[in-house]
């Protein structure tokens, strides 16, 4: 385990990461020049839609795409200063497990059907690890215990469809830790859980933060999940990051018109009943076909306070006040001026 | 057979005009609001039934888990619904919560029919329909109409838009023959998609708009009852909103009923007028909306209120925790007496022993537990 | 485990049996009612009513179903005599009668005629198992490119060129045009295993040909769908190498429709690959088979039938329990 992070020099850092496939009906633009950062013991909760690119980010740092004629990776994924869209794939390997792990939003479809929880655990230790099998399943029968699996040692032979759903996924949680990465990405962790498993899952992932230190990435839909796990919140759209800040200052001062679309458009135990919900009007655009300018502004009420930028440039991710960044058109004061007479009162 | 609600149905406007809206926050009581008690469904009302559409009275249903493979062996049952009884008001929604293994899904598809109980009654508008066979069940298909979870998988990727609104509609033999292209088109402007995607298919809609023409399809036949199980959970954030809103607009509109099946408790809030919670396959605590979310009386309830995470950072500093440990048991061998007490950190000697009954603890609240306790969590 | 596997054992035995009596049903019985007497079959041309007499006291054909059923069971298991008032013999266990045409024993003929058949049957499916799943495997890794392309066309003629055509063609090349083996003929393993194989060669090339082209496609089609799987993900998300991960993660997964298909052409295969055997003139269980149905050659047609039929019932539960081994979730717990 490393030791204190360094103050001020994040983990991950990336920079102007560009990804894109190249498909028979046109060029996906998954991810286009987005940029953002994480530090050791924080987590950062990326927010957004299905085709936000929030998975392929993470794919991409994981250097899981395999590069090839129809995928192109631009830009930068420094870990700990290391380029990875330069490293050779080698290299890279063997930084996945070891500095970075992942875990997926499926346990059931992520395990290897075929192979003990035991196995697989031993596995990951192993290839970044020069130790004796007996030493790894001693390792193994640690990490069950650290992720709250009773009887460690004994379900450690047990196939990956002999445990619960939440069994499941703490498992896969020992997995990926099992080297003590000091980055985790977490994609969707508890969606395909209940509630009430969720919760312990969220709950044992801020436990491994804290004993360990490490950055964590979590990718969700579920803005109440980035609420309850979260220091820093990336709000994506059509690849783009539109809003970037700390959590509780982007949930009470959001600026970002998607942003509030969010937070309107979700029902919530905490306020009181409205007759009908806000909405966002229209559908995600498609990736091959991203509006130009802000690829918001067709589905944006506010684009003609915006003026004609609003489709022809695409608006810079720029600080609107310290640690907060915000990709929009509207000037600063109008947006604070709709925030607080339009869109606070309906949330 | 509902010639009046077909001719509410039939159009937007005509449905409008019927009758007044309810406002949908209005805390619905067991009574149905005077406004949609005039709508057409009510008309072969049953004798002594009030104005309840469904009742459901004991409801059960095994599913047998055999072993062996030459020679079958019963090795138990999994209790999937197990003794479940409740009724849902002509024009109210009845939101169905719980986790998995609770039965919620099986307990929709033992109202629509879909499956047959094991023991138990299923009472539709006067009617006992618990053991129909599949010919008698024919007229009631119309009546009650499912929506399910992923609009992906249940349209037929072969058939236009237009041939899957009208297939309940050709089925049923409601409509002649040549008004069906124009119901169809009139069901598809009503849930808000463009009438001229007719002959298209689906894989030619997002998520959302497939969701609206499982809606359209439903709507076909005119139904009394939708049983919507987990409509908007595959969903994006921002069409969800959409879909419910829909759901929403269509059942003010048409005095519909509702069984809404889902997890996802804030939904269910917002679209119930009442909300059972189940556990294991069991009712463990009926209410009215407002009652069930902020006077909670089950705590099994509690813990699920409690584990949802709210989208306000600042609001676990305020907010009660409870975390249960462990998950829910197997259904195939369920805890005995109350099946909450191995994770319940109120149980008493009693509850191992006994099963709490659903009893009426506060007018129209009821709960099966031993130690009921009024608690806000949220 | 071993419930289970006995368990299918069982099964097996059950169905084994079930076609023993089908089969004794079909050949026996119903020639009968049709007006057949199996008695003048095994007679030969126009035979005096003695002669079939005496044939139908010594087959036992006078009898009811139930003891000529009974009789052929007990000689499987047990030997059983044949008496023709005259003339009396003991056929030993495991008995399955006489053939009606040359008077050897069946099961004779049989065990004659299996290492043949073994020897080309396992020397193809080593051959198209290895060749057929390395192919597939690698067309699937690199899909679409240079070797996908090549292969998926030789897998093409594979599957339509029939065997009677590639394996004359063979034999015309190496045995009449570049003398390479001279006269191809089955030689006895025990006896020379270099010039057993020598000559099995172009047999196996043959044979195996047309299973190739099956394995290959599959094992491509399987791959490609396993290496889609969140699981295969998982493990490149370890850090595990990339061999690693298709020649354990993706494979095993991949092999487990391949085991079951291999399982029944293997049973099939022993049953007598008719054409190759018939093509390279060998005398397997096919050509005996081809030979007995000819000549209405009773006994030698069921003694075959139950014989491929025991293979085939065998290769399903090999595949069972390897099934068992290699998916845990079909395991009895």
């Amino acid at each position: 385990m490393t030791g204190p992070a360094p103050a001020g020099t994040p983990f991950l850092q990336v920079r102007d990461l560009t990804v894109s496939f190249r498909t028979d009906d046109g060029v996906v633009h998954a991810v286009d020049r987005l940029s953002f950062s994480v530090e050791r013991g924080r987590t950062l909760g990326i927010v957004g839609e299905s085709g936000s690119g929030k998975s392929v980010t993470s794919l991409a740092i994981m250097g899981l795409h395999r590069r090839g004629r129809r995928v192109s990776i631009d830009g930068e994924i420094r870990l700990d200063g290391e380029d990875l869209v330069t490293a050779p794939a080698e290299r890279v390997r063997g930084l996945r497990g070891q500095r970075m792990a992942m875990i997926f939003q499926d346990p059931l479809s992520s395990m290897h059907p075929q192979f003990t929880v035991g196995e697989q655990i031993v596995e990951a230790y192993r290839v970044h690890n020069r130790v004796s099998r007996a030493a790894a399943r001693r390792r193994a029968t640690e990490l069950l215990e650290l992720v709250g699996i009773p009887e460690p040692a004994r379900r450690l032979d047990d196939y990956p469809h002999q445990f619960s759903g939440g069994m499941r996924q703490r498992a896969m949680i020992a997995m990926a830790v099992s080297c003590n990465p000091e980055l985790l990405i977490a994609d969707e962790p508890t969606t395909a859980l209940d509630v009430t498993v969720q919760a312990q899952i969220l709950d044992l992932m801020r436990e491994l933060q804290k004993e360990f230190n490490s950055a964590i990435i979590i990718i969700t839909h579920d803005l109440g999940v980035v609420a309850e796990i979260s220091d820093d919140i990336l709000v994506m759209y059509a690849g783009q990051a539109m809003e970037h800040g700390g959590v509780e200052e982007v949930f009470a001062h959001a600026e970002h018109p998607y942003t509030w679309g969010l937070l309107q458009s979700i029902t919530r135990l905490d306020r009181q009943l409205e007759t009908t919900l806000r909405t966002i009007p229209g559908s995600p655009p498609s990736l091959i076909n991203v509006p130009p300018g802000c690829p918001f502004h067709p589905r944006c009420t506010y684009r003609e306070l915006a003026g004609p930028a609003a489709s022809t440039v695409r608006p810079p991710l720029a600080e609107a006040s310290p640690g907060h960044r915000v990709a929009c058109h509207l000037p600063v004061d109008e947006r604070r001026r709709l925030l607080r007479e339009e869109v606070t009162p309906t949330l | 057979m509902s010639d009046n609600l077909a001719k509410d149905l039939a159009s937007p406007a005509a449905g409008e005009g019927a009758m007044p809206t309810p406002p949908a926050d209005a805390p619905a009581t067991g009574a149905v609001p005077a406004a949609t008690a005039d709508a057409g469904a009510l008309r072969d009302r049953p004798a002594g039934g009030g104005d309840e559409l469904v009742r459901v009275t004991d409801l059960t249903k095994l599913f047998p888990v055999r072993r062996g493979t030459l020679v079958r062996r019963g090795a138990g049952a999994v209790r999937a619904v197990d003794g479940v009884s409740f009724a849902i008001d002509r024009g109210t929604t009845l939101g169905l919560v719980g986790e998995s293994g609770s039965g919620k899904s099986t307990a929709g598809r033992l109202i629509s029919r879909l499956l047959e109980p094991t023991s138990g009654s299923v009472v539709f508008d006067g009617q006992d329909i618990s053991h129909l066979s599949s010919r008698q069940l024919r007229p009631l298909r119309r009546d009650i109409q499912m929506i399910f979870q992923d609009p992906y998988s249940s349209l037929n990727p072969r058939h236009t838009i237009g041939a899957i609104v009208a297939a309940p509609m050709r089925i049923q033999k409601q409509v002649p023959r040549r008004g069906v292209r124009d119901r169809v088109r009139e069901l598809l402007e009503l849930v808000g998609l463009n009438p001229e995607h007719y002959n298209r298919y689906p894989n030619e809609f997002s998520g959302g708009q497939r969701q609206r023409i499982g809606i359209a399809r439903a709507l076909a036949t005119r139904p009394k009852l939708i049983i919507a199980d987990e409509p908007v959970s595959a969903l994006d954030v921002s069409i969800r909103a959409q879909i419910i809103n829909l759901l929403d607009g269509l059942r003010t509109e048409f005095g519909l009923t509702y069984l809404f099946i889902a997890h996802d408790l804030s939904m269910v809030r917002h679209l119930s007028d009442r909300v059972a919670v189940m556990y294991l396959g069991q009712i463990i605590e009926l209410a009215d909306r407002t009652d069930l979310f902020s006077g909670a009386l089950h705590p099994y309830t509690h813990a699920l209120l409690s584990a949802v995470p709210i989208p306000d950072p600042t609001s676990h500093r305020r907010r009660e925790r409870i975390r249960l440990h462990d998950e829910v048991p197997s259904p195939l061998n369920p805890p005995v007496a109350c099946r909450f007490h191995p994770r319940c950190w109120k149980a008493q000697e009693i509850c191992r022993t006994e099963a709490p009954p659903l009893l009426e603890r506060a007018p129209g609240h009821q709960v099966a537990c031993h130690f009921p306790e009024k608690r806000d969590v949220v | 485990m071993a419930r289970f596997i006995l368990g299918r054992l069982i099964g097996g035995i059950v169905i084994l049996w079930l076609v023993s009596v089908l089969a004794f049903v079909l050949f026996f019985v119903i020639p009968k009612a049709l007006g057949n007497n199996p008695a003048v079959l095994f007679a030969g041309r126009s035979p005096d009513p003695a002669t079939i007499a005496g044939v139908t006291k010594k087959l036992g054909l006078d009898r009811s179903y139930v003891d000529q059923y009974w009789n052929f069971l007990r000689g499987v298991f047990a030997g059983r005599h044949f008496d023709s008032g005259s003339d009396r013999s003991w056929c030993p266990a495991p008995c399955l009668g006489y053939s009606f045409r040359n008077d050897q024993p069946v099961w004779s003929q049989i065990v004659d005629a299996l290492p043949v058949t073994a020897s080309l049957s396992f020397g193809a499916a080593v051959l198209f198992l290895v060749v057929g799943v390395s192919t597939g495997v690698f067309s699937a890794v690199r899909r679409g490119g240079l070797f996908d392309r090549i292969a998926a066309a030789v897998s093409l003629a594979g599957v339509s060129l029939p065997v009677y055509f590639t394996g004359l063609l063979l034999l015309l090349l190496v045995s009449y045009k570049w003398h390479i083996i001279d006269n191809v003929h089955y030689v006895n393993f025990t006896h020379n295993p270099a010039l057993w194989a020598w000559n099995l060669i172009p047999a196996w090339l043959v044979l195996s040909l047309l299973y190739t082209a099956n394995y290959q496609r599959l094992t491509r089609a399987s791959m490609i769908e396993t290496l889609g799987e969140d699981y295969v993900r998982t493990a490149r998300a370890k850090g595990l190498r990339e061999r690693t991960v298709i020649g354990k993660h993706a494979l095993r997964p991949a092999l487990t429709p391949i085991v079951t298909i291999f399982g029944l052409d293997l049973g099939v295969l022993f049953g007598g690959a008719i054409l190759t055997e018939h093509t390279f003139g060998f005398r397997g269980l096919g050509a005996i088979s081809i030979d007995a149905v000819n000549t209405q050659d009773l006994p030698v047609t069921m003694g075959v039938t139950l014989f491929a039929a025991f293979f085939i019932i065998l290769a399903n539960v090999l595949v069972d329990v390897t099934y068992a081994i290699i998916d845990p979730r079909v395991r009895p717990s």
